[in-house]
């Protein structure tokens, strides 16, 4: 069974269509990429899959695990393994990224029947993590991205990725503000996580993510669909060439 | 036929006064500022809209009438309010405790006073004499109807010396106990006098017995702070959901003295707590903060009026309130600079955050500047939750209400975050949890 299914997905926000019948199918163990160019749907699509409110799903549906997954609220939805990679995470004052991961951490477990994660057990768990991404303590105990940079902010990200092991990690737009140093530390971490069971969706504009993140698969988006569909030499063609062919082609 | 009413409301507490008097402790000058302090309230009435400091809690509309003064608790009701007090129970506390209005001795702890320490009932206090001491425990500001009230009727209350140079580690709890099954008024005063290099935490928490629910606990606490000497206090309203809470603080600070208030009110169906504070001395330090936890049809008004009358003098105030349902939230706080008060440097912030489209938030400040060389500011805000937080917060795994709840209690932080003392500061987000949970 494949991992995520958006069948012929239309989306409206204010009474305009954004999707206008999407589809996509990702299997277990791939890394597929979005590109396409400003406005062609593809934060849309990343928000759909989380259950962002504010947008109207007028047809099609999408299957988790073959789970109608519009049927359920967004905390249902990260807890049966869909996580969502921020484009721009947001900065929570007063709510420590200890406290709110822990809390987070649970509300999972308990939505899937399992028991609680004591506060040592996390503890040791956070810190392999965030170890491994190079985040240090200190980050933990501020507010949730409050003062963080960019790059600090889409390691928090990854770092939430690997503490809640999704099945399904969608990364929005992950290269955006980052320089060359601190995409390499995220695209290392978003590597560290492929796995066989695991499969990714990258969002993005260029095709310079890709050369970190590679993709087994490549889609192009143009307003509101999927125009092609192929390898990862897409992604180059389309670096070469540039979206204008496809707008035409939608 | 309202007007009927009324002034058979009236009547009804004139007489009742007229019978209580002579059961209310102190005689001779005591029952004559008494008397005076009945006439005003007689002749002001209960506070309505159309008076400025009360457009927002409209009495008239909200409490209709004053109860009558409660019995004096039985076995039965002292036993209930042991109980209510057992569940809110402060660790390391040196307890005073009044139920329906009376200095409860066997519920406090009055033994082994430290040096410098000294603590006795009002009613003791007035029966004694009519002093200086005891004039200034029953003043009252005339001006004020329910502060006039609360001097005419108060039964009892705690008197507290603390001489100079002594600091306390140990913290002073008063409880306010309503155990009470039938509906009636407790009228309390207390007096805390801190002597010059003096320091205390004084707690006052307010609670209802088992059956105890639509009373009327009407409170007036007077504070004299010392040169150099510090306070820090803690106001907890936990009251039952149909209860009301008239109370006034009138807190003045000698040279270099300092006052840290954090008060907490998360229970009572109309609460009104009108704080008084006059920098006297040159140098003295103001810090007031305060929380509204608040849901159901609640009603919560938190009355500042904070006069700089010195110069070189700070103050600092932080109010958040928290609104859900139909609840009202009140802030006023007025800021006053005399005009001998140079190089004052007052400032006042206060948020709301409304949970539900019927929640209301009525936020006052007011600032009179009659001194030129001064820094005051005042911003006041009012808004909802930010939906990006909470979808970034659900989209991690968290139900709607528990990242409600993780916003709010950030929310909320900052006013108990100003609590000095880690304990009671831990009691603060206790009682702000416990609202969030029985929300959840």
């Amino acid at each position: 069974m494949s991992l995520l299914e958006v069948k012929d997905l239309k989306v409206r926000v204010e009474e305009r269509e954004i999707l206008h019948g999407l589809s996509l199918t990702v299997n277990p163990g791939q890394v597929h990429a979005i590109m396409g160019p400003n406005g062609s749907g593809k934060s849309t699509l990343s928000h759909v899959i989380a259950g962002k409110p504010g947008y109207e799903v007028t047809g099609g549906q999408i299957l988790f695990k073959g789970e109608d997954l519009l049927e359920m609220d967004p905390n249902e939805r990260a807890a049966k393994g869909v996580f969502l990679a921020f484009q721009y995470p947001v900065e929570i004052p007063g709510v420590t990224t200890w406290n709110f991961l822990h809390a987070a951490l649970n509300a999972q477990r308990k939505a899937r029947g399992e028991d609680e994660i004591s506060s040592p057990a996390f503890l040791k768990k956070v810190r392999e993590v965030a170890k491994s991404l190079n985040i240090p303590q200190d980050m933990l105990k501020r507010g949730v991205n409050v003062g963080f940079s960019g790059g600090e902010k889409k390691r928090n990200e990854i770092l939430q990725m690997a503490l809640f092991e999704p099945a399904v990690c969608i990364l929005d737009e992950m290269d955006s503000g980052l320089d060359i140093d601190a995409l390499r530390i995220a695209a290392d971490g978003v590597n560290a996580l492929r796995s066989p069971e695991r499969a990714m969706v990258v969002i993005t504009h260029y095709q310079r993510l890709l050369n970190y993140i590679v993709p087994d698969v490549v889609h192009v988006m143009s307003k509101g669909r999927v125009v092609k569909s192929g390898g990862k030499e897409l992604a180059l063609e389309l670096e070469e060439s540039g979206y204008a062919q496809f707008e035409d082609a939608a | 036929m309202n007007v009927v009413a009324k002034t058979e409301t009236g009547r009804a507490l004139g007489d009742a006064f007229a019978v209580v008097r002579d059961r209310l402790p102190g005689k001779g000058k005591i029952a004559d500022q008494r008397r005076e302090a009945f006439e005003a309230y007689e002749r002001l009435g209960l506070p309505h809209r159309r008076i400025e400091d009360w457009k927002y809690t409209d009495l008239r509309a909200l409490m209709r009438e004053v109860l009558p003064l409660a019995p004096a608790p039985d076995a039965a009701a002292l036993a209930r309010a042991a109980a209510a007090i057992k569940l809110r129970a402060i660790d390391g506390v040196r307890r005073l405790v009044l139920v329906d209005g009376a200095f409860a001795p066997d519920l406090s702890d009055l033994g082994n006073l430290d040096k410098g320490l000294s603590i006795r009932p009002l009613r003791d206090v007035l029966d004694a004499g009519d002093n200086a001491l005891s004039v200034q425990a029953i003043a009252t500001d005339v001006s004020n109807p329910m502060l006039a009230l609360n001097g005419a009727m108060a039964t009892d209350g705690v008197v507290i010396d603390i001489a100079n140079g002594t600091v306390l580690t140990q913290p002073l709890h008063i409880v306010h106990v309503a155990s009470g099954t039938a509906p009636a008024s407790m009228f309390t005063r207390s007096l805390l006098r801190l002597g010059r290099d003096a320091g205390v935490t004084l707690v006052e928490s307010y609670l209802a017995g088992e059956g105890a629910k639509a009373y009327q606990t009407h409170d007036g606490l007077i504070v004299a702070i010392g040169d150099n000497a510090r306070l820090d206090h803690v106001r907890l309203v936990e009251d039952s959901i149909d209860a009301f809470n008239i109370s006034s603080a009138t807190v003045s600070l000698g040279a270099h003295a300092h006052f840290n208030t954090f008060g907490l009110t998360s229970g009572g169906h109309v609460s009104r707590y009108q704080l008084t504070v006059t920098c006297a001395g040159e140098g003295s330090k103001v810090e007031t903060n305060g929380v509204n936890l608040i849901n159901g049809k609640q009603h919560a008004d938190t009355t500042l009026f904070m006069d700089h009358a010195v110069p070189h003098c700070a103050s600092r105030e932080i109010f958040r309130a928290v609104v859900d349902d139909r609840a009202h939230s009140v802030f006023q706080g007025r800021i006053i600079v005399r005009p001998d008060a140079q190089k004052t440097d007052a400032k006042m912030m206060t948020r709301a955050l409304l949970l539900s489209d019927d929640a209301e938030a009525d936020n006052k400040p007011e600032l009179e500047i009659f001194a030129d060389d001064v820094t005051c500011g005042h911003g006041a805000t009012t808004g909802a939750l930010d939906e990006s937080l909470l979808f970034y917060m659900r989209a991690r795994g968290l139900p709607e209400k528990e990242a409600q709840a993780l916003l709010i209690q950030a929310f909320v932080g900052e006013a108990i975050e100003t609590i000095a003392s880690d304990a009671l500061r831990e009691v603060a987000i206790a009682t702000a949890q416990r609202w969030l949970k029985a929300r959840a």
